[in-house]
């Protein structure tokens, strides 16, 4: 079941009628799509709130990830589609590299690099949503929250795993390690993104994939497409590498105060089991993404310590502001999603 | 896989925890075996972690450090 996607302007208008019929060279709807994606970047949008063009990315990644969008796989590999969202693609990475400030590099050897992106990554101390969700969230407001998170988790550990190839040796065993453990290290049932659907449907959400897309914001979608950008283009496997160390180093404390929510909330281990795994394994993951990960590409590849950085802060920065988004909505009483949830969720 | 292979290793991550490679026998001081859920396992020197004796990230919070 591929979730019914709307449109959030003319680019992912013209992109979902496009991919409702058979591929062709000669669809005009492609076409269509090409000549308001140029438009809509004329207009100089913000990236990462630019609700159609973050749609449009979601579903143009949708096709190389499967189970997405209900279109032919020819799709996948369309020029006209490829072609724009390379144009598109370019501007959201030109915004990031604007917004994302890197201050002094350290030596390109593992040990200064793991060093650099712990110290990075170490919390400022300014306000949390895990704090939040552990202390304060309403049982309506934990649901939320799980629904921003479905969009990257229920495909968790994808995005890098396109990485896999365009690696040899330290770093390349680095990813493969941390990736066999979040695919459940030969344990379907161990599979991260589905412990994370099981949390969903105890809480009594869908967990099919994309099932509450019309609901999240650009900014949510922002996280994933970004990741998603950095994972399929081979130029940016720096700033992959980057993004998963500081994803990593992001996440046991903060998934022990979610955890700590969902108990407080009054739900069990079904529920909660998620963030446990991952108090755990990203406690490990974390040594391994600095050190061995980022570190090792480092020391192989000191040309590409800059965008190691820079994926690293584009991940503490974009999923600051989705982190914020939910924050300031929840403090304020009011929902974070687009769309309210139908009573029957 | 050779013998070389199997022998475990152990790396003692500057500020954090001791991350074990490789297959060891974790028991309790009676020789309960700990159940391990993955198959390279960080274990807690700082005495904060939550879920002792795996590593939980607490070293960061308490800006344990190896060197002194």
């Amino acid at each position: 079941m591929t979730p019914r996607i709307t449109p959030r302007g003319p680019v992912s208008e013209a992109l979902l009628d496009a991919l409702r019929a058979e591929p062709s060279d000669a669809s005009g709807d492609a076409a269509r799509f090409s000549q308001n994606a140029a438009r809509a970047l004329r207009a100089q949008p913000d990236l990462l709130t630019d609700e159609d063009l973050q749609l449009t990315l979601f579903v143009l990644y949708g096709l190389h990830y499967g189970e997405t969008v209900d279109a032919d796989d020819e799709w996948e590999w369309h020029p006209e589609l490829l072609r724009t969202r390379r144009a598109i693609e370019r501007e959201f990475e030109r915004q990031l590299r604007r917004r994302v400030q890197l201050g002094e590099l350290p030596e390109p050897d593992a040990e200064a690099v793991a060093a650099y992106l712990f110290d990075l990554t170490s919390d400022d101390g300014g306000p949390s949503l895990s704090r939040y969700l552990a202390k304060k969230a309403t049982e309506e407001q934990a649901v939320e929250f799980v629904i921003h998170r479905s969009i990257y988790t229920r495909k968790e550990a994808d995005p890098h795993s396109w990485a896999i190839p365009r690696l040899t040796g330290r770093p390349k065993a680095a990813l493969v390690e941390v990736q066999a453990d979040e695919y459940g290290g030969g344990r379907p049932e161990r599979i991260h993104a589905e412990i994370f659907g099981r949390t969903m449907r105890e809480l009594g959400l869908d967990d099919s994939y994309g099932a509450y897309i019309d609901h999240v914001p650009a900014i949510t979608l922002a996280s994933f497409t970004m990741m998603s950008m950095f994972g399929l283009n081979r130029s940016l496997r720096g700033a992959i590498v980057g993004h998963l160390a500081a994803f990593e180093m992001t996440s046991s404390i903060p998934n022990r105060f979610y955890g700590n929510g969902f108990r407080r909330l009054g739900h069990d281990d079904d529920v909660t089991w998620y963030y446990d795994e991952h108090v755990e394994a990203d406690a490990v993951h974390e040594q391994i993404a600095g050190r061995d990960l980022a570190g090792g590409l480092a020391e192989q590849h000191p040309e590409l310590l800059p965008d190691i950085v820079f994926g690293a802060a584009a991940c503490l920065y974009v999923d600051g502001l989705a982190g914020q988004h939910l924050l300031e909505s929840f403090e304020a009483g009011r929902s974070s999603l687009r769309r309210p949830l139908a009573v029957a969720a | 896989m050779t013998a070389h292979d199997e022998q475990p290793v152990i790396v003692a991550c500057p500020d954090g925890p001791l991350l074990v490679r490789g297959h060891i026998d974790l028991t309790a001081p009676d020789g309960t075996p700990i159940e391990q859920h993955r198959r390279t396992v960080a274990l807690c020197r700082c005495g904060v972690s939550t879920i002792k004796p795996f590593c939980d990230g607490s070293h960061k919070a308490v800006h344990f450090r190896t060197e002194s």
